[in-house]
């Protein structure tokens, strides 16, 4: 048997740390909610996934991977709050946002077939815009901007699921998508995926079927953040605002996925590690810390409003100095 | 009302708005037929001219501010800061990415774009009597009418014209006019189209790129300058997101008229303010859904037709 490599060992201990957490909330005191503020980061983390197959491993830049979120919390919310005749639980309202969600990247991904890198970028803005406006407008199902609410609660079964229970199933599902992850991109579909990424004219001309690749792409991304968006309504027992899937949301999944190194799944966790924590843990102790201090009204005194700076600098200073990202998907100077 | 005046009004409404999505749009247009890049950031950049009409107005009395005094300075002050602006993030952010693979740039544009959306939020927090002494920052911010909002077509008169549809016209007209003599006539605009057309053939010839590009960024910048001044005259308010909408908006058209032709940059202004317009007046509860219409737009014809109206057809470089 061969030693473990550093990034096993690294990756093992991050692994039990997570593990760890619901006991450690216990021995902490309350305040400290540490499931409760590291759920954004595994939810996001999922999400990041679905942004790393379809920008990463197949190198289509998706503007609008918030709208796919969008229509999985929708999905969700619609089939399982008691206002609406479906009321079908959690699972098979998760497997619907799902499902949805890779529908509709199925549809994306058609015109992507045919459409240059930059082109594509902006029309799946469009389609995030589209995707909001029309949440916002069809208000008699949707609820315009009240979001509907309640939603189904994460459960098994007539279980409701407590706190670390929660923490527990978001962990299995990062989990199971960074399985699902890994073995499409060992499989024949992944290489295809980097053969498109590569040089796609190159890749038609070996017989790979570029077309299926990137609809293929589109539609799992896609469905990840479908699934993300389920479970975003089902935490937050609400689909929310259709507002809090805009641009801003999409460009905090991308920023995601770019400082960790895109295409690099180990890079997506740790980029939402990085960006959510900051968000959901700095932002928040800071805000703490300066509440109590007077005149503090101004709007540059609020921690929480530096947010956009920061995502912007992060996304400025990575392509400049380290556009492969903290944890590049390929080894600096190997072949590519 | 009836049908022809509601038509007539929408056509004054539509060519007004068109005709300053226009000038946003010839920034993105330009820049594209250069570098190949979507400067996202150009939105943002119009924005924070805004932000600076605002405080010039302030700076000179407020409500009680002469437009004969602060057009002027405005018309000079803005552009000038806007093309600055526009150039340092080409130097900055962009330049250093010129031969990386082009969707690199393409997210450095975006990180920029955020960058300026937080500084606009914070100049809105400034304590001025205009930003309501800057209480919650990101509201809107509106303009002190400086403008009288009589009608010039006689008080009873049903199509409304006022001083702000004619000072949209007086001052985007001439400056299309001289973006078309400078482009067409100068030797800075023949490098212009020189390294539009190939950059290597034209770094060959003699032509600094770079500082052509440069003056491309300076250029456009300028023009987002110009209709920031005319946008918060026109509109009466600004605030922070501003750059996103109207810099959509310009994109649309940029696209629509296609991508790296001035005169198409122009008739998709034209045809996006006309939709808009249309969509507000003609159109029941249009306007909450003419932003879709404007992002289907974009993407039908990003889809279907990518060179646009008037856009020659692009080959992929190989």
């Amino acid at each position: 048997m061969t030693r473990p490599s550093r990034a096993q060992v690294a990756w093992g201990v991050a692994l039990a740390v997570v593990v760890a957490l619901p006991l450690l909330d216990q021995a902490l005191p309350a305040r400290a909610a540490l499931t409760e503020r590291v759920a954004p980061i595994l939810l996001f983390a999922i999400l990041g996934l679905g942004l790393t197959v379809v920008s990463g491993f197949t190198g289509l830049l998706n503007l609008g991977a918030a709208a796919f979120m969008a229509l999985g919390a929708y999905a969700f919310s619609i089939l399982t709050c008691p206002i609406y005749p479906f009321q079908v639980g959690f699972w098979p309202g998760l497997v619907a946002a799902t499902v949805v969600g890779a529908g509709a990247g199925a549809l994306v991904g058609l015109p992507a077939m045919r459409l240059r890198g930059d082109y594509l970028a902006i029309v799946t803005l469009g389609l995030g815009e589209i995707v909001q406006d029309v949440l916002k407008n069809l208000d008699v199902i949707t609820k315009g901007t009240q979001g509907i609410n309640p939603v189904a609660a994460p459960s098994f079964g007539p279980l409701i699921l407590p706190a670390a229970g929660r923490h527990y199933l978001l962990l299995a599902l990062v989990l199971a998508a960074v399985w699902v992850c890994v073995a499409l991109r060992r499989s024949s579909i992944g290489r295809a995926w980097e053969a498109v990424r590569e040089d796609e004219l190159a890749a038609r001309c070996m017989g790979v079927a570029t077309a299926r690749a990137k609809l293929g792409a589109f539609a799992l991304g896609a469905a990840l953040c479908g699934l993300g968006g389920g479970l975003y309504a089902s935490l937050s027992n609400s689909s929310l605002d259709p507002g809090t899937y805009d641009f801003g949301r999409s460009v905090i999944i991308l920023s995601i996925v770019i400082v960790g190194g895109l295409g690099s799944i180990g890079g997506a966790l740790l980029g939402a590690v990085i960006m959510v924590g900051f968000d959901t843990i700095l932002i928040d102790e800071l805000a703490k810390a300066t509440s109590g201090e007077t005149g503090s009204e101004r709007v540059w005194a609020q921690p929480g409003n530096w947010k956009f700076l920061v995502y912007g600098l992060a996304l400025v200073l990575m392509m400049r100095f380290r556009p492969d990202g903290l944890l590049p998907a390929h080894a600096p100077g190997a072949a590519r | 009302m009836d049908w022809t005046d509601l038509i007539a009004q929408c056509l004054v409404t539509g060519v007004a708005n068109g005709l300053i999505i226009a000038l946003i749009a010839l920034g993105y247009t330009m820049v594209y037929g250069i570098v190949e890049l979507i400067n996202f950031a150009h939105g943002d950049v119009l924005m924070l001219g805004g932000f600076l009409v605002l405080t010039l107005i302030s700076a000179c009395g407020g409500e009680q501010a002469s437009p004969w005094v602060v057009l002027p300075i405005a018309l000079v002050a803005v552009p000038a800061f806007c093309a600055g602006l526009n150039w340092s993030i080409d130097r900055l952010a962009y330049r250093p990415l010129r031969h990386a693979p082009k969707l690199t740039a393409l997210v450095s544009a975006i990180g920029v774009s955020f960058i300026l959306l937080n500084l606009g939020l914070f100049w809105g927090g400034l304590d001025l009597a205009v930003f309501d002494d800057g209480r919650s920052a990101s509201a809107k911010k509106s303009v002190p009418d400086l403008l009288p909002f009589s009608n010039l077509l006689g008080d009873d008169a049903s199509v409304l014209i006022t001083l702000k549809d004619v000072l949209v016209a007086a001052v985007t007209l001439p400056m299309l006019a001289a973006l078309t003599w400078l482009v067409q006539r100068t030797s800075l605009g023949r490098a212009m189209r020189a390294v539009a057309q190939d950059p290597v053939a034209a770094r060959l010839m003699g032509i600094d790129t770079d500082a052509v590009i440069g003056r491309t960024f300076l250029i456009g910048g300028a023009l987002a300058g110009v209709a920031s001044v005319v946008y918060a005259l026109y509109n009466g308010a600004i605030d922070f997101q501003l750059g996103y909408r109207a810099g959509m908006d310009a994109f649309t058209a940029a696209v629509l008229g296609g991508i790296g032709s001035l005169p198409g940059a122009v008739v998709g202004g034209l045809l996006i303010g006309l939709v808009r317009a249309a969509m507000e007046t003609l159109v029941p509860n249009g306007s909450q859904w003419s932003g879709t219409v404007v992002f289907a737009v974009l993407i039908v014809v990003l889809v279907f037709r990518p060179t646009g109206l008037l856009g020659s057809p692009l080959r992929e470089k190989v």
